[in-house]
């Protein structure tokens, strides 16, 4: 039951959203959130909709796949919408009892909702097109700048990749730990959430007793492996950024940039 | 000269070790502290000893000359990973030294130098794998080491080559089976081109089609690329594949020598707590004086046995 977890949700494909590297996709996701919020026309969500509705359509990435991401979210853009549609004060469209729908409103909320799922879905496409390693990879790389004032860039990756390796490991052995306390009678699924709590600690115990045991022996293993730190270090793989890179995450940014400072800016025509 | 490691008299004591390191732990608790971990964490050493000041190694002399493969047997804590860790300067002796190609494991400046001439492979193979996907992992020593890109990239190739994991470089590395996972361990050791590759255990964990992949593996490296072996085993079967073997006890060397001197003196070895393989065991059971290694060998020594008897008789 626990294998079934994946991390990130990570789709393999070979479209070019999903060749593009990664630290274009992250800078192209900043683009895109900063392009969102600073949204305050309809052209310019029209722009960012097509947008979005083209990198999906490139990436083949199923729409179901998308909306069943959203789905957990559902609530809360629905009802960050009825807010809206109820407290924006304006021209009124109906009303009753103590309830009045603004045509405001009625736009606001339309509008906060596109801006919500296009958030969502923009951050979806990015974990479904995307290893969490090369993620891992390009985040760290991005940040190697601070490393000069001595931000533990490095570091901060390496765990990022040590936990992404352990991870399964350590979801195995919580499977394992659980059917061997199952066979002593251990009870993980009834009982209040008290009970419940308390059945997880005879879990956890060599859990964490297990997780330390393999810290330590890794530590060993790298030890041997000549690991000193990230200083003098080199990388097999190296991020190479394309022609085709470039092109996408220029362009792009520059349609972003230029649809919200245009909407913000008042030039298309109210 | 192609003696490649040598041990002078060496004795190392966790429990000194610990003392030189914390300057004032108390003596109990320093002691309780240490015992309840083995160098492998899997088996509960000896309560008593190494904490309790009997040293781990006691005076060990040792020398590996250039494409040998050494078998290191023994009882559980009679020393033997700490023999391995000895290797590549993980521990240093607290008397005595240990030289790699010329090189004090202690010279601290050279300990990189060390650690890449000579490999080390753990029981574990979960827990030696530090990279999401194989190749990147079997790449980790030489970034670590500030190889350059398409170096690295060609010795990692010959590395999983070697093991013959080539097909699977980019697999992840928890969907592997533990021989397969074993022998991506070998190859990430394998990458820096070390001149020794010591294994402590690798096939503990394995089943016995795992156990074959790895023994396979490590022999062929050993007879192709001349590499060095060191290898610990509580199975006196793959010591038997091996030229020379090396029995400790009590953290000293006690028999040393090829597997058919060893295991001709099976008395001695059942003493120290070891067994034979079961093909000198049957050979002994008939009364031969004769440590045979392989089925083959076996056979033969007993056919002749029943031929002897036979003519004799008739
Ligand atoms: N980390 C440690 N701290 C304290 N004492 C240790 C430690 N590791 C090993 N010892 C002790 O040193 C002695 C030698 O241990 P070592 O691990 O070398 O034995 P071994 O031959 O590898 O045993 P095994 O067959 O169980 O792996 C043992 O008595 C053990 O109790
Ligand atoms: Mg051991």
């Amino acid at each position: 039951m626990l294998k079934d977890i994946t991390l990130g949700q990570y789709f393999p494909g070979t479209s070019l959203v999903h060749r593009l590297d990664p630290r274009a996709k992250l800078i192209l996701v900043f683009a895109f959130i900063t392009a969102l919020l600073t949204a305050n026309h309809a052209l310019t969500y029209l722009v960012i909709l097509l947008y979005l509705a083209l990198a999906v359509t490139v990436s083949r990435v199923r729409p179901s796949a998308l909306a069943r991401g959203m789905r957990p979210m559902a609530f809360i853009i629905l009802f960050t919408a009825v807010l809206n549609i109820f407290y924006t004060p304006g021209r009124p469209l109906v009303s009753f009892w103590i309830f009045t729908v603004s045509a405001e409103g009625v736009e606001r909320a339309v509008f906060m909702a596109l801006r919500l799922l296009m958030l969502i879905s923009c951050t979806f496409m990015l974990t479904y097109t995307t290893s969490p390693l090369a993620l891992a990879d390009a985040l760290g790389r991005l940040m190697s700048p601070l490393a000069k004032i001595r931000v533990p860039v490095h570091e901060f990756a390496m765990m990022m990749t040590i936990a992404l390796r352990f991870i399964p490991t350590i979801i195995e052995e919580t499977d394992k730990i659980m059917s061997a306390q199952k066979a002593r009678g251990a009870d993980f699924e009834t009982g209040n959430l008290f009970r419940r709590a308390k059945a997880l600690i005879p879990l956890l115990v060599p859990l964490f007793v297990g997780a330390f045991r393999r810290a330590d022996d890794l530590a060993v293993a790298m030890e041997c492996r000549c690991y000193h730190g990230g200083g003098g270090r080199t990388r097999m793989k190296q991020l190479r950024m394309t022609g085709v890179d470039a092109l996408v995450l220029t362009g792009s940014v520059a349609l972003l940039a230029g649809v919200s400072a245009l909407g913000r800016l008042g030039w298309f025509m109210r | 000269m192609d003696e490649i490691i040598r041990f002078d008299n060496v004795v190392y004591s966790y429990a000194a070790a610990g003392e030189s390191q914390e300057t004032m732990s108390g003596p109990g608790g320093g002691g309780a502290a240490e015992s309840g971990r083995s160098a492998d964490g899997h088996r509960q050493p000896e309560p008593d000893a190494g904490a309790g000041g009997t040293p781990a190694l006691d005076g060990v002399t040792l020398s590996v000359r250039r494409g040998e493969t050494v078998a290191v047997l023994g009882h559980n804590g009679s020393g033997k990973s700490t023999l391995v860790r000895m290797l590549n300067g993980l521990l240093t002796p607290l008397s005595g030294t240990v030289t790699v190609c010329g090189i004090g494991t202690g010279e601290e400046d050279r300990l990189l130098e060390v650690r890449q001439k000579v490999g080390l492979v753990f029981q574990n193979p979960d827990n030696q794998i530090v990279a999401t996907v194989v190749e990147e992992d079997v790449a980790f020593a030489l970034e670590n080491l500030g190889v350059p890109p398409a170096e690295i990239r060609e010795r990692v190739d010959a590395a999983l080559r070697d093991v013959g994991m080539v097909e699977y470089r980019e697999h992840a590395p928890h969907r592997l089976s533990g021989g397969q996972k074993q022998r991506v361990a070998i190859a990430g050791a394998l990458a820096m081109d070390p001149l020794v590759l010591a294994l402590d255990e690798p096939t503990a964990m394995l089943d016995p089609r795992g156990r074959g992949e790895v023994m396979e593996t490590v022999r062929r490296l050993n007879r192709e690329r001349g590499v060095t072996v060191v290898m610990v085993t509580h199975h006196m079967n793959e010591a038997a594949l091996c030229g020379r073997v090396v029995v400790m006890d009590r953290g000293r060397i006690r028999l040393d020598g090829t597997p058919e001197d060893v295991f001709l003196r099976a008395d001695e070895l059942r003493a120290l707590g070891l067994g034979v393989p079961q093909t000198v065991a049957l050979a002994r059971g008939l009364g031969l004086d004769a440590a045979p290694l392989t089925d083959e060998d076996c056979a033969r020594v007993i056919f002749d046995f029943v031929r002897g008897g036979a003519s004799a008789g008739g």
